[in-house]
């Protein structure tokens, strides 16, 4: 699909575990800049369809398309400078315990030179580009800890920091709010609209949070006071209320697609699991 | 019929793709030398102290044991060759070898395996590292320098404390002990007593870093994985060991 901008599609793509199928039939695509939030009860294969994705796990049959290309039958090998440009954001932030800080966020930069075998990259920018990832979720006075001395939701926030540190075009967030308090939780997902939409990367948001998915449909970062706002995006690229159509909403049961739409046909949709989640919101 | 056998079959499959894909790394970049130089820290520097006071023992104790039997026929002069011939070929690469099958497959198979159920070894697949290469391979080449090494420092202080007993309690000279200890020893006592740790070593990494990769089940899966890594590793040493001899034997 050259000169296309979608960046994940999937085409029926099915994957059990034994007799309990973790993905079935699931299809769906995302374009450059666009965000996707999945909602759905635990177990439902959410967090199967973001490993998925990447490759992490392959699917017993359909097809995975990253960026144009078909990873689904690509060895580990060859799917690493794939991977180098996705963001991933695991449930419980999967920060290196034995590693600082820094030397996580640094991680991702000193593998991609491992990778590419050129090595050229002067200490001090990577120095300045581990600092830039950690200021922009305000966390640079963390670089000496470890990772169990910080809060759960500053863990998540260096995973954040690490997830973006080598300016992906699409992030992955797996439950980044789950576990925290409402507080700590809008804390987290104002950094990822700040992701978003200071670097317009696509976003694909797992949670079972119905209010994170309503946050990001219908806020915005705004640069000059560093807060969010209620408003569509706005930047070069993406023009007045395309938030509400760029943002879509995926509703995963038992491994299945029941629902993909905007916030607006979510409220609507007669379908009582569905429906659970969009009163949740209201409530 | 046969489907109690499945599993075991089954594991010991995915035990040999793991075991090929960490020594065709061996041979591949990126290599991750630092990994390498700290896990010998760890495995061998870690096991010193330990390896050598057990060494030092199981000398003394040969020594002791050994003297009453060879007192029997007036023997007593070849307490040195006893001691030396049973620690070479057998006793110090075993017993190095369990020792840090206890102490450092345990060790992999619980640091990896919290990692893999803290999703630290899916991050590091994510973030374009392979897992094996960073984390297997590195142990595994750790092991198979250090250990053999180890076992010729548990060996010699081994030696050393079947000396301490010869001198000190049988009334043999310090010439006699160490001339008797040294002539008996031929090339393939030496052969076996380092072609055995070495392969105690592969299986030893192998099977440490094989649970740990494949822990599921939160803490306690991962206490489950140490203790069939030990457990694994020590009889696959016993079986190894009891599979050379004879080749060893009738050379």
């Amino acid at each position: 699909m050259p000169g296309d901008s979608t960046i994940v599609r999937f085409e029926n793509v099915s994957l059990s575990f034994g007799a309990t199928p973790a993905l079935a039939h699931v299809s769906f695509e995302i374009k450059a800049g666009e965000t996707r939030v999945v909602l759905g009860a635990a177990g439902s294969g959410k967090t199967m369809l973001l490993k998925t994705a990447v490759g992490l796990v392959k699917p017993d049959s359909g097809r995975v398309y990253l960026f144009g290309q078909d990873v689904t039958d690509l060895k580990e090998s060859e799917l690493f400078a794939i991977r180098a440009k996705v963001g991933i954001l695991f449930q419980e932030g999967g920060l290196f315990d034995s590693l600082t800080v820094e030397e996580n966020v640094a991680y991702p930069l000193l593998n991609q030179q491992v990778l590419h075998h050129n090595g050229t990259r002067p200490a001090e920018d990577l120095d300045n580009r581990v600092r830039e990832a950690l200021r922009f979720v305000e966390l640079e006075h963390t670089l000496e800890k470890f990772p169990n001395e910080l809060s759960g939701g500053m863990r998540r926030r260096v995973g954040i920091a690490r997830a973006v540190v080598t300016r992906p075009a699409l992030v992955l967030y797996d439950s980044p709010t789950a576990g925290l308090d409402p507080i700590t939780a809008n804390t987290i997902i104002s950094v990822i609209l700040k992701e978003r939409d200071l670097r317009n990367t696509a976003s694909i948001m797992v949670t079972h949070r119905y209010q994170d998915g309503h946050l990001m449909a219908n806020f915005r970062y705004n640069p000059s006071n560093g807060q969010i706002e209620p408003g569509a995006r706005t930047g070069p690229e993406v023009g007045a209320e395309v938030s509400q159509v760029s943002t879509r909403f995926l509703v995963m049961h038992e491994g299945r697609l029941v629902f993909e739409g905007s916030e607006t046909e979510l409220r609507a949709s007669p379908d009582s699991y569905v429906q659970k989640f969009a009163r949740a919101g209201t409530a | 019929m046969l489907d109690f056998l499945k599993n075991p079959i089954a594991t010991f499959q995915d035990f040999l793709f793991l075991s090929g894909r960490a020594i065709r790394n061996i041979f591949r970049a990126p290599h991750y030398a630092d990994d390498i130089l700290l896990q010998m820290d760890i495995i061998g520097v870690g096991s010193l102290f330990i390896v050598g006071l057990i060494g030092f023992f199981s000398g003394v104790v040969m020594a002791l044991q050994m003297s009453r039997a060879l007192a029997t026929y007036g023997a007593q002069g070849q307490i040195g060759q006893i001691v030396s011939i049973t620690l070479v070929r057998e006793l110090g690469p075993v017993l190095t070898a369990v020792l840090v099958a206890g102490r450092n497959a345990s060790g992999m198979a619980s640091e990896l395996g919290s990692m893999r159920v803290t999703e630290q070894i899916d991050a590091m697949r994510a973030l374009g590292t392979d897992p094996i290469q960073k984390l297997v391979t590195p142990r595994l080449i750790a092991t198979a320098l250090v250990l053999p090494l180890l076992t010729i420092i548990s060996d010699f202080l081994g030696l050393v404390g079947g000396y301490f007993i010869a001198t000190t309690m049988l009334n043999i000279t310090q010439s006699q002990y160490w001339s008797s200890a040294w002539q008996v020893l031929e090339y393939n006592d030496l052969t076996q007593g380092l072609v055995k740790p070495f392969l105690f070593a592969i299986v030893v990494a192998l099977v440490g870093c094989f649970y740990g990769m494949r822990t599921v089940g939160g803490t306690q899966g991962v206490g489950r994985s140490t203790t069939k890594a030990v457990v694994v590793a020590s009889v696959w040493i016993f079986v190894i060991t009891s599979m050379l001899d004879p080749l060893f034997v009738n050379l």
